[in-house]
């Protein structure tokens, strides 16, 4: 089961020099596109999240011919409007002390020193703009008395950095990029598929020329050319099958890439949330998040005796265990998820969980509602409780919230340059579809920074170097062979599904696979664990290929069908987490070997052989792939053992 | 529980569509509404019968993908929530539950339950943004917002886009849609440059698809985040005045 190691080492392309002025120097050393030239280049994006519509809207603006696809019926459908608590930058307007270099190194000790530096010290530059930008095109910031925005207290950071619009932060970012790309489209700047989804990277003479889309609609394969193809995804938490992610969110399009010559990076690093609604049923399809914003409020807590049965209000303060508060004294119940998810599993483990089936902890509001008002914790989560209300028939301003942790962001995805270009030329991969500033955790109120980071302020200038070499050079047109193996690709994988004629349903074999890498690749991971999982994954695989049944016909709406194809890229990227997850025998983040672990059971780094990133290049189905390094370099942060205590 | 479930079947756009009745055994009351649809769509495919295409993504009540009839109204018996949201412990073991699309020609059916929203994005095209070029923004605290504008601008905002408001009005009409859409921008300073050519945009590109507004109030019961009919008052408002404003003139 060994894989073949270290074959090559990948440059990230990131400038040298002063890292305060890095961004600024690639910027000016970054080939640009003129004006009038602009307009001779097709930009083809897909996915119209927040990474997707706000770089679609903005290379719209600038005056590139974009084509972007969404399997959506609207680009406002996007996962990223789930978003609950905020976006974090570096605007110190609550003047406690923030500035760029603290955003950068809370960033990069809470991603536990697996990010690039360049890329974080970037992110949290332009962290400042995002603000002005969404602000300016109307995103309604929670506000003061005064007029001026408002901020909040986050995990992993001591200053109050986040802003947000109650708890529904992420909608209205994604509402705000949407309208943005409402009017590129509008403008004719920007051609718009809906309910379009991308089946294949077309590749000629090694560079990305174009896509294959299927209309979910119609069932109609098409080709799209163009110089350069961006990919705005999201990322692929939904291999847990039961994750806060929405059900339609897949890997097909990375795992599609990937298959094409894209490496993807630390397969391994996802982050589990602590502060989801527990499971209830085995019917369950989803589960469902509530922000981490809530532990700015809430105090986490279990029954300090685990046969304590009494109802939680019924049970003494003094007979309660604030296992965070106890453990973590400096950052409390705002410790990173990480952390926090762990800890929790702990308390689990330890038969202390609460609830009717005993997987849940106490998030309690008790507290802050005597010192602040019930009104206070209405205004600022009013959305949530209700949301929580709904789900488990409790009322949270009366009873504790029961919260679990839960598969939720990941940090791994295609490895990209400093340009965000993939391996493959002229491809690019943007937001949650790539690896690049989160290491191997993600700090709360950062995946909107760094999607719209990416969107808006990065991709715009850094396409420039690589379509500045392709002026006046025409788009490979579709007839090509390329195109046209592709698409035979796509009808072929859709019959074959069609006509396999088993006997059990996709969700069947999603929820199968689900349980295997919840249990051996989730929170805790082992060697035994992973071994046995990539075994599991595989007879999982060859079952779906021979017994799956898929009804009805590819030339119309068929749901069964789309889910199939996701389940299957699915199959395969699973295989590849649990490769990672063994190569690397380390803790880290979200990645937790057993076998590597402090006295008091914090993930235990191991620097000097794993400093490094991880970046798989694919060689087929049931083949080990191939692993290529890029080394990190810390120059700005000293490597140490992470602390929150 | 058990249920009979009455569910409008609809092959395509061009077909014509009738109720099948379907009975699901054993749901649990803890189980929301779309998995118990789930569930019967697992029988189904069991079966051999092809599963009944419904839209849904979050299941969070947040991106407005979801929303069916059921009996008779849009997301169901229970105020303020999505369909996704509904669960089965409010309804009774024996029931009949009846579940349709949403019933409006501006939102044709594509199959089954599943039907085409697409002109709520040309009313947003239309007018319902902010025309600033990215990069081009000052600080964020050089705009000050009072705190009561921005709060009833959110409450605006939180609109889903899922058009209950459209499925439960007796016209057809989107005017709670667009109002929320529309006032969203039209009540913070940000959005005051274009109000009146976003009033007049919006409004009139709603009236190429939609049916017009006659004070029923249904939309404000239907619509899942509670948006205030408040804001079509204000939407009217907006488009009667810009109707005579100087807009070269409109800072006096």
């Amino acid at each position: 089961m060994d894989n073949e190691q270290g074959t090559s080492v990948l440059t990230s392309g990131e400038p040298t020099g002063p890292i305060e002025n890095r961004w600024d120097n690639h910027r000016f050393a970054t080939k640009l596109v003129n004006p009038a030239n602009k307009r001779k280049y097709e930009i083809i994006v897909v996915g119209t999240g927040l990474a997707g519509a706000s770089a679609a809207a903005t290379l719209g603006e600038l005056g590139y011919n974009v084509k972007a696809f969404s399997y959506h019926d609207s680009a406002r459908r996007a996962h990223s409007i789930a978003a609950q608590g905020g976006i974090n930058a570096a605007k110190n307007y609550p003047n406690d002390g923030d500035s760029i270099h603290r955003l950068f190194y809370d960033t990069i000790k809470g991603g536990d020193y697996r990010s690039r530096e360049s890329n974080v010290y970037r992110l949290a530059q332009v962290s400042n703009e995002i603000i002005d930008q969404t602000t300016a095109q109307g995103v309604p910031f929670a506000r003061e008395y005064g007029g001026l925005l408002d901020n909040r207290s986050f995990g992993g950071a001591q200053v109050s950095r986040t802003f947000y619009a109650r708890g529904q932060t992420g909608q209205q970012l994604l509402l705000g990029a949407y309208q943005a790309l409402a009017r590129q489209i509008s403008a004719g700047t920007v051609e718009f598929h809906n309910r379009s989804e991308m089946l294949e990277v077309v590749v000629k003479d090694g560079r990305a020329v174009g896509i294959v889309v299927r209309d979910l609609t119609t069932g109609e394969i098409t080709s799209h050319s163009a110089h350069a193809v961006v990919l705005a995804t999201g990322g692929y938490s939904n291999v847990f099958f039961l994750s806060t992610n929405a059900m339609a969110c897949n890997a097909t399009a990375i795992w599609r890439a990937h298959r094409k010559g894209a490496y993807f990076a630390n397969p391994c690093y996802t982050q589990i949330h602590p502060t989801c609604i527990p499971v209830s049923d085995e019917f369950q399809s989803k589960l469902t998040l509530m922000s981490e914003s809530l532990r700015n409020d809430g105090r986490i807590w279990v029954p300090l005796d685990p046969d304590d049965s009494r109802p939680p209000n019924d049970i003494p303060e003094d007979e309660r265990d604030f296992y965070l508060e106890r453990q973590y004294p400096a950052f409390g119940n705002l410790v990173p998820r990480d952390v926090a998810s762990r800890a929790a599993m702990r308390m689990i483990d330890q038969n202390r969980g609460v609830g009717p089936l005993k997987n849940g902890v106490y998030l309690d509001f008790h507290s802050a509602i005597e010192r602040l008002g019930k009104h206070t914790i209405e205004e600022r989560y009013s959305n949530l409780f209700e949301m929580y209300e709904r789900i488990t028939d409790e009322n949270p301003y009366e009873v504790p919230m029961r919260i679990y942790p839960a598969p939720h962001y990941t940090m791994g995805g295609l490895w990209v340059d400093y340009n965000l270009m993939t391996s493959v030329p002229g491809l690019y991969a943007i937001g949650e579809a790539n690896f690049s500033d989160h290491g191997a955790n993600r700090l709360g109120a950062s995946a909107l920074m760094q999607g719209l980071a990416d969107g808006y302020f990065v991709l715009p200038y850094t396409i420039g170097q690589y379509l500045s070499d392709y002026l006046n050079t025409d788009p490979v047109p579709i007839e090509d062979e390329a195109f046209t193996d592709a698409e035979d690709v796509v009808r072929e994988r859709n019959e074959r599904f069609l006509s396999i004629g088993g006997t059990r349903s996709v969700d069947h074999f999603h929820r199968e696979l689900g349980k295997v890498m919840i249990e051996h690749c989730g929170l805790a991971r082992s060697r035994e664990g992973l071994e046995k999982a990539i075994t599991e994954i595989q007879t999982i695989r060859n079952e779906f290929w021979s017994d799956l049944k898929v009804l009805g016909t590819s030339d119309n709406l068929n749901q069964s069908l789309e889910r199939a194809g996701r389940v299957a890229d699915f199959l395969e990227l699973a295989e590849l987490m649990c490769r990672d997850a063994l190569d690397r025998e380390e803790s880290c983040g979200g990645h937790f070997r057993v076998e590597h672990q402090t006295e008091d059971g914090e993930a235990l780094r191991d620097d000097e052989n794993f400093a490094f990133v991880s970046a798989w290049e694919w060689t087929g189905v049931g083949s080990p792939p191939v692993r290529h390094t890029e080394p990190l370099k810390f120059e700005y942060v000293a490597l140490s053992q992470r602390s929150y205590k | 529980m058990d249920l009979a479930l009455k569910i409008w079947r609809q092959a395509g756009p061009d077909t014509p569509g009738e109720f099948a009745t379907y009975i699901v055994r054993e749901v649990s009351e803890e189980a929301s509404f779309l998995e118990m649809l789930d569930q019967l769509n697992e029988d189904l495919n069991n079966q051999g019968e092809e599963p009944i295409a419904f839209d849904h993504d979050c299941r969070e009540g947040i991106c407005g993908m979801c929303g069916v009839m059921i009996n008779g109204d849009p997301h169901g018996p229970q105020s303020g929530t999505a369909t996704c949201q509904l669960h089965m412990r409010k309804f009774k073991n024996g029931d009949t539950i009846t579940v349709e699309p949403w019933r409006a020609s501006a939102f044709p059916v594509i199959k089954d339950l599943v039907v085409d929203r697409s002109p709520f994005d040309r009313i947003i095209e239309a007018g319902g943004f902010i025309s600033i070029n990215t990069g081009a923004a000052p600080d964020a605290n050089i705009i000050s917002v009072p705190k009561e504008a921005a709060d009833s601008a959110m409450n605006a905002a939180a609109c889903i886009g899922c058009g209950a408001c459209v499925a439960a009005c007796p016209n057809s009409a989107a005017n709670l849609f667009t109002a929320a859409k529309m006032q969203h921008l039209n009540l913070l300073p940000q959005g005051q440059p274009e109000r009146w050519t976003r009033a007049v945009a919006m409004v009139e590109t709603m009236e190429e698809y939609f049916g017009s507004c006659t004070n029923h109030g249904e939309c404000e019961a239907a619509c899942p985040k509670n948006i205030s009919i408040d804001f079509i008052a204000w939407m009217n408002r907006d488009y009667v005045k810009a109707q005579f404003k100087n807009v070269a003139k409109a800072s006096q």
